[in-house]
């Protein structure tokens, strides 16, 4: 479970952000400049909260009162971006293999295939990122995150940078990834028909505050846009 | 042409040991010092910025010059390193080689500090999420990605050592064999009757070696962008 209680002054906007996410995807929604890429950025650990705590399961990765603040690399959250941010020096094989290397973890081939099947990247394996297409990108950054054995993955709006067809080409495997892999996720996004997809709770931002939380029933009123 | 007397390959010979030592003992500083340029804000950072181009600016004889205040044996460095280190700068070929490295220092560490200033910091925090602590961040995303800017660095230091004159003569002087560098010797040959076949004979190698120099630059530089960055 994560559990989030922060605050954080950003220029003019005011982050005072608390919720739980209990496993299945939770999403954060809510319209640009609410604070959600910030929020999550402070739960990876690249953005410091100026007071407050967050918490995965038993572990305290952050509390102001009690100085804690676990640096990124030791916190094992895996974290897809919206730009994907593969490393443009390494074939996609050795992006894959990044997280696991850097843990000195054993490589375990099983995963490795199951992961590459999972999101159908197999026949990529020895390229170079910049000969990808935007979803393929976007599928080995997801696939990148999962190989570090990661306790919780944050995605941060995944596919804003995608065309509506490559949209609906990467929902499916998030969808799978859901299902399947069994990792708590929290999935940031603006819109509500993607959110309507792939997310199990949903957290409303607004203007740096939680504005409601719970089922996907908050959706209700949000716009509609045209994703499927 | 090319028929060299043992005297002139020992001074091309040399050239290239003094540039090369120069060049690579340079390096990690290029990179501290390029780095700490472009990441870090302190007190006397433009003081720091401007020591390291100084020597681009100053007459090479007055860096020379400086150095041998410094660094000659009985100077405060100079004996300390000795008395330590067994270190000894004076009139050897290693003050050649300090003398290359400091007026080749400023046209390394620009290539590296805009290299550096220019990589996306973001694919660093990607790289710490994924659990590298920050040296590896260091060596497994941030060195490769400035590849091109340490190459170019350090083919222009390597140039400059090569060709270096004033603060070389100035510090450790023109001796046979220790000290006396390809364009140390051109001068000496261009000082006495009827050394003007030998000065042109080196004058072509330092042309030739200059362009090698160049053009594997070029070349490496091209296939490490090529491969980061596409055609």
């Amino acid at each position: 479970m994560l559990a989030v209680d922060v605050e954080k002054q950003l220029g003019a906007l005011r982050i005072s952000v608390r919720f739980d996410a209990v496993g299945g995807v939770t999403a954060l929604f809510g319209p640009s400049g609410a604070g959600k890429t910030s929020v999550v950025n402070m739960i990876a650990g690249l953005l410091t909260p100026d007071r407050g705590s967050i918490a995965v399961d038993d572990t305290v990765l952050f509390d102001a009162a009690r100085g804690i603040d676990v640096p990124p690399h030791r916190r094992r959250i895996g974290y897809v971006f919206q730009e994907g941010r593969l490393f443009p020096h390494l074939s996609v094989r050795q992006n894959l293999d990044y997280g696991r290397r850097m843990s000195g973890r054993p490589r375990g081939a099983a995963e490795f295939e199951r992961i590459a099947a999972l999101l159908d990247i197999g026949h990529l394996l020895e390229r170079r990122p910049r000969m990808l297409s935007g979803g393929e990108r976007q599928r080995v950054a997801v696939g990148r995150a999962l190989l570090m054995g990661p306790r919780l993955l944050l995605l941060d709006e995944p596919l804003a940078s995608l065309d509506a067809a490559h949209k609906r080409e990467i929902l499916p495997y998030l969808v799978r990834l859901r299902d399947d892999a069994g990792i708590p996720m929290v999935y940031v996004s603006h819109t509500a028909a993607e959110v309507r997809r792939i997310a199990t709770t949903v957290v409303r931002l607004d203007a740096g505050r939680v504005v409601a939380a719970g089922g996907l029933e908050l959706l209700k009123d949000a716009d509609v846009d045209g994703l499927d | 042409m090319l028929d060299l007397t043992p005297a002139e390959w020992t001074a091309v010979e040399l050239s290239l040991r003094i540039a090369v030592v120069a060049t690579a003992c340079a390096l990690p500083f290029g990179i501290a010092i390029g780095w700490l340029l472009a990441r870090t804000n302190f007190w006397g950072k433009s003081v720091l910025d401007g020591l390291v181009f100084l020597p681009l600016v100053m007459p090479p004889v007055v860096t020379g010059y400086l150095l041998l205040i410094w660094f000659g044996r009985k100077a405060p460095i100079g004996a300390f390193l000795d008395n330590h280190f067994g270190i000894v700068f004076s009139f050897r070929w290693t003050g050649a080689a300090l003398a290359c490295g400091v007026m080749g220092f400023p046209l390394m560490v620009r290539p590296i500090r805009l290299a550096l200033e220019a990589i996306d910091r973001k694919l660093e925090d990607a790289a710490s999420t994924l659990g590298a602590n920050r040296l590896w961040v260091f060596v497994s995303v941030t060195l490769p990605l400035a590849l091109p800017g340490i190459i170019a660095g350090v083919v222009l230091c390597f140039a400059r050592a090569l060709g270096e004159f004033g603060a070389t003569i100035t510090f450790v002087s023109n001796i046979p064999g220790e000290t006396q560098t390809v364009s140390a010797l051109i001068y000496t040959l261009t000082q006495v009757p009827g050394g003007d076949a030998a000065a042109g004979r080196l004058v072509l190698i330092a042309i030739a070696l200059a362009f090698a120099a160049l053009v594997a630059s070029e070349w490496l530089a091209r296939r490490a962008t090529i491969r980061f960055h596409g055609e």
